[in-house]
């Protein structure tokens, strides 16, 4: 018996609706991210993730009812990330169905809320995103520091904080996961920062979800053989068609990698 | 018509638990109907008794005993009258007689034993123990029927850093590894208990709660 390697398709959804568009087969409306989540259930991913990108306040509530109709239909873990600020944004995101919370900006403007917030829903729960971009130049802070900084906004706001020591502080602040992004490679289907993955696996006790720049399946193999993440993202290999989550658990599983391929649900 | 009761005390979401029961209750012939309530006059009437939680050891039991007349209840129904119970991932861990995350505290002791940490030999493995894995059933159980085990069988999904260390190898029903050997689900009589979430847990979730429901231990 061992662990399996989770492979998690994400799905970025704006006031209600999924932004990049999903292309299944016999998906009636691919703008419905219940819908996309019924079809990725269906299809044996491990765990679903909705990142809200909601700009308005107003649009914010939109979610809720997604994550809601969601729990309704799909008998698997699912993480919502994307503008989560409070302990009662917590707690109405795992009241609507949610099994975790991905925090950034609270995260990195205030540490102690993710002690808060495990405090009071458990670690398992709590999930940070470390949203990391290569330092452009040696930042002042000597030698020890990585070659990465922390950035919140979706990537547009430097915070000056290091990356690995930021992953290793959300840690001990009660962090249950951590969900590692690098903001060079998202989009690009290059592949994640194997470096920037690993540097945080080999230095916290907690599992990490490798995410960022997916763009073939040998990335996948990449991020848990190098990067050695207990859990790989992607998002725009399955929205739009490009390989089947079937096909990327079994290009895994031939690379040697221990995943779930279970039959589908009575 | 029949009552499942799935208490509510607090502890975490319900709504997948309900979905998920309601989900196989449709498909019986005589469908129970599925409740999450936080009243003890409700689960004093019910047929089948489930009992959630998740987050700390401690935090939970102090839920529990916040909603005033609700272990007595418990005790009552389950110990004495014997009716079907089963419990979930923390839910499960507080029929031990104490949990030790924290701090020492006292459980329901139905099950003997103590929740403990779980205990890794290697470094590199990560806590908590999240994700997907297979079970060892180490006592056939009639809520485990159906359900294929071994390193080719179906998946349970994980999520804890604790679990319940049997004081006697007759109530451990089913294991599974991580590190070292990690209690899956235990049991005796009418008391049923899952470490992993059925809610979550797909196809084997499913068939296990399917088989709660027509469970007449």
């Amino acid at each position: 018996m061992t662990l399996k390697t989770r492979l998690i398709p994400c799905l970025d959804v704006k006031d209600g609706r999924v932004v990049k568009g999903v292309q299944f087969v016999d998906l009636v409306d691919a703008g419905d991210p219940v819908a996309a989540a019924i079809a990725y259930d269906t299809a044996g991913a491990d765990e679903l993730c909705f990142l809200d990108i909601t700009a308005s306040h107003e649009g914010r509530d939109t979610i809720f009812d997604v994550v809601a109709r969601t729990a309704e239909h799909c008998f698997m873990p699912v993480t919502v990330g994307g503008g989560v600020r409070s302990i009662e944004d917590i707690r109405k995101l795992l009241l609507s169905g949610a099994d975790k919370v991905a925090i950034n900006s609270a995260a990195v403007s205030d540490p102690d809320f993710i002690a808060r917030a495990a405090d009071k829903f458990g670690n398992q729960c709590i999930v940070v995103s470390v949203d990391a971009k290569q330092r452009l130049s040696q930042a002042p802070g000597g030698d020890n520091r990585s070659e990465w900084e922390i950035f919140t906004h979706g990537g547009r706001n430097p915070t000056g904080l290091d990356a690995v020591e930021f992953a290793a502080h959300m840690v001990e602040r009660g962090a249950g996961e951590l969900l590692v992004t690098s903001m060079d490679r998202d989009g690009t289907k290059s592949g994640f920062d194997i470096k920037l993955i690993r540097a945080i696996t080999d230095t916290v006790n907690v599992p990490v979800v490798a995410s960022g720049g997916v763009g073939t399946l040998d990335h996948l193999v990449e991020g848990v053989r190098e990067g050695h993440a207990s859990a790989v993202l992607a998002a725009s290999i399955f929205h739009f068609g490009t390989f089947t989550i079937p096909q990327a658990k079994q290009h895994l599983h031939d690379h040697g990698i221990a995943v779930r391929m279970d039959r589908a649900a009575p | 018509m029949s009552q499942v009761a799935i208490i509510d005390y607090g502890s975490g979401n319900l709504r997948s638990a309900a979905k998920a029961f309601e989900r196989q209750a449709a498909m019986l012939d005589h469908p129970p109907e599925i409740i999450v309530t936080a009243d003890p006059d409700i689960v004093r009437r019910a047929d089948r008794i489930v009992l959630p939680g998740v987050g700390a050891f401690a935090d939970c039991r102090a839920g529990l005993h916040n909603v005033t007349g609700m272990v007595e209840v418990l005790r009552t129904r389950v110990l004495d009258q014997a009716v079907p119970f089963l419990g979930i991932c923390v839910g499960m861990q507080l029929l031990a007689s104490e949990g030790r995350e924290k701090t020492v505290t006292a459980g329901l002791g139905w099950i003997p034993g103590a929740v403990v940490p779980l205990a890794s030999t290697d470094p590199a493995l990560k806590i908590p123990h999240m994700g997907w894995n297979t079970l060892q059933i180490v006592q056939p159980h009639p809520l485990l029927a159906g359900v294929p085990d071994g390193e080719t069988g179906l998946h349970a999904y994980f999520v804890h850093s604790y679990h319940l260390q049997t004081e006697s190898a007759d109530t451990l029903i089913a294991a599974t590894k991580y590190g070292g050997t990690v209690t899956a689900a235990v049991g005796r009589d009418n008391i049923f208990g899952t470490q992993f979430h059925p809610e979550k847990s797909q196809a084997l979730g499913l068939t296990l709660i399917s088989n709660f429901l027509g469970w007449a231990p």
